[in-house]
């Protein structure tokens, strides 16, 4: 299409405030952390590291990070066992169900946080309280692996689509049996999937916040919790300020590793 | 399927993998269960649960519930002014959260798909999706910054004798456009690369100017994949409760009034539950019909 100069210049400025749009807050937060006072006044009266080494000390914010890891570590490892089976029973068989089932996996993030919360919360106490067990770490990992298969399942059943059967076929045509197969030939061509797909469902539990408010136990604070606890507490802004900063040099690094990873599975699409 | 019918007589591993091979049946049933037991199960099983307490009351002393049934929650939404104010107002907010992101996404995505050079595309494509990891919090703490008093809008907008928004509604529709407008540019950025341009120089051909190839063939090349971030920028608001809460001031939204009918109202919560899921539902099914969910 022949834009006219003005119409190409237009866009460009269009596309400009766009950008600065989507990067102008996230620098503010970056900045913010050096801010030396304790309101959000804007320009900072100067620039200082001294919230830096205060966050460093914060209990709280240390605790609530090694809660968050420990919960996306153990939603990430259910989610890729989960996901990986579903993803090689709908890629491989046909039998009846099957877009129920590609359904079903999708239904937990496309349903409002909320619902999923109090669904979860309400069986939980009605099932595991009489049981003896409350709620707590364990609960907000079932929680989060709910939702977190399906970004498991979408990375390895793609894989698996684009990938015929007959390299397993070869395989065992020259020996191999189902578990040698699966070994040498069909885990190495869904490996990057599964690291993809491992790395959006980290990251997509260490993000949560909603489903984890219903389903964390007294005393399991997450990262978004305690951020969202401290948040509207004038003496915790300044290390809120440094948490958040942290957050946002952190999103690089998967972008990084997405990068890394194969081109196909790069785009980083999180549904 | 090839078969490998000599397995017999070998190590018990072996054997197993004899058996599963040549009955797939069983190969699939182990592959569903534990799947199966998490999903259907446990989830669907839950919230099937909380669907049918929708049908369930509550004493209003105890605030215990009293499963009986009834259909007088969702009489209430109806005709409660207030559960009717909030679910009109989540349904405006999502629909001016998708309509703005439209708005700003469009000549975002036309610069990264068409005229920034080739070279750079693929570096454009990676600065939209960044955003995307950074935290939700934090994107909406952002705007926290951003307009609380004497914040950044204010400073901005003083020379012009101005002072910011504030929070309240407006506020809100800004936060919820920030964390959803990747999953809009990310569609239209697609459909706009992959415009054949042979279309594009058989209008200008025709002697369309370009406004004219813009509505004629574009807009109607690309709208499928509006509807589809669409999708996302709709549902995604519908549901928000956290992002109200810290930039909305006093502003309710459909999850809020859950949120405060849980501990009191379990039942009348899990009906208010059941408005965005049914208003999602209905919206998938009316942007199916533009062939938007193909290309999710």
């Amino acid at each position: 299409m022949q834009l006219s100069r003005s119409a190409r210049i237009a866009l460009r400025v269009a596309a400009g405030v766009g950008f600065a749009f989507i990067y102008v807050p996230l620098a503010l937060v970056l900045v913010n952390s050096f801010n030396p006072d304790r309101s959000a006044s804007w320009p900072p009266s100067g620039l200082t590291l001294r919230w830096w080494s205060v966050a460093w000390e914060n209990e709280g914010a240390r605790a609530a990070l090694w809660v968050s890891v420990k919960a996306g570590l153990g939603a990430t490892a259910i989610a890729l066992v989960l996901g990986t089976l579903v993803a090689f029973a709908v890629a491989r068989h046909r039998f009846f169900g099957r877009d129920a089932i590609s359904f079903v996996v999708v239904l937990p993030i496309a349903l409002p946080g909320i619902v999923t919360g109090i669904a979860l919360n309400s069986a939980f106490s009605t099932v595991l309280e009489p049981l003896g067990v409350g709620l707590g770490l364990f609960t907000v990992i079932v929680g989060h692996a709910t939702f977190c298969i399906v970004v498991v399942f979408n990375n390895v059943v793609a894989r698996l689509r684009r990938t015929s059967g007959s390299y397993e076929e070869a395989a065992m045509d020259l020996g191999a049996d189902t578990f040698r197969a699966f070994a040498d030939v069909t885990f190495p061509l869904v490996r990057s999937a599964l690291l993809a797909g491992g790395l959006l469902a980290f990251a997509l539990s260490f993000d949560e916040i909603v489903v984890t408010t219903f389903t964390a136990g007294p005393g399991i604070e997450t990262l978004p919790i305690w951020i969202f606890n401290n948040m509207t507490r004038p003496q915790q802004a300044p290390v809120v300020n440094v948490v958040a900063a942290v957050l946002v040099l952190l999103s690089v690094l998967p972008i990084y590793a997405a990068q890394r990873l194969s081109a196909d599975t790069a785009s980083g699409s999180r549904v | 399927m090839t078969s490998t019918a000599q397995a017999a007589g070998r190590s018990p591993v072996r054997r197993l993998a004899g058996t599963l091979h040549r009955r797939p049946r069983l190969r699939l049933s182990l592959l569903l269960t534990a799947p199966l037991l998490w999903l259907a199960v446990l989830y669907l099983g839950s919230l099937a649960v909380l669907f049918v307490s929708a049908f369930w009351t509550t004493n209003s002393f105890t605030s215990e519930v009293v499963k009986v049934w009834s259909t007088d929650n969702f009489h209430a939404l109806f005709t409660t002014p207030v559960f009717r104010q909030v679910i009109l107002r989540s349904i405006g907010v999502a629909l001016a959260v998708t309509a703005l992101s439209a708005v700003i996404a469009f000549p975002v995505a036309f610069y990264t798909a068409r005229i920034a050079k080739p070279k750079w595309r693929p570096l454009l494509v990676v600065a939209i999706l960044t955003p995307l990891w950074a935290s939700y919090l934090v994107k909406v703490y952002a705007w926290r910054l951003i307009l609380s008093q004497g914040g950044f809008a204010d400073w901005m907008l003083k020379p012009f004798g101005l002072s910011g928004p504030g929070f309240g509604l407006f506020a809100t529709i800004i936060a919820l456009t920030y964390l959803w407008l990747p999953y809009m540019i990310l569609p239209i950025h697609t459909a706009l690369e992959q415009l054949p341009a042979n279309l594009l120089d058989a209008s200008a051909d025709l002697g369309a100017r370009a406004g004219r190839t813009f509505r004629s063939v574009v807009v109607p090349m690309v709208l499928p994949s509006v509807a589809a971030g669409s999708v996302f920028t709709f549902s995604l608001s519908l549901g928000d409760y956290i992002t109200v809460q810290i930039v909305g001031g006093k502003t309710q939204l459909i999850g809020n009034l859950v949120y405060s009918n849980i501990e009191l109202n379990l039942p009348m919560a899990a009906a208010l539950g059941t408005v965005p899921v049914v208003v999602i539902v209905l919206y998938l099914l009316a942007m199916r019909r533009t062939g938007a969910l193909s290309s999710l």
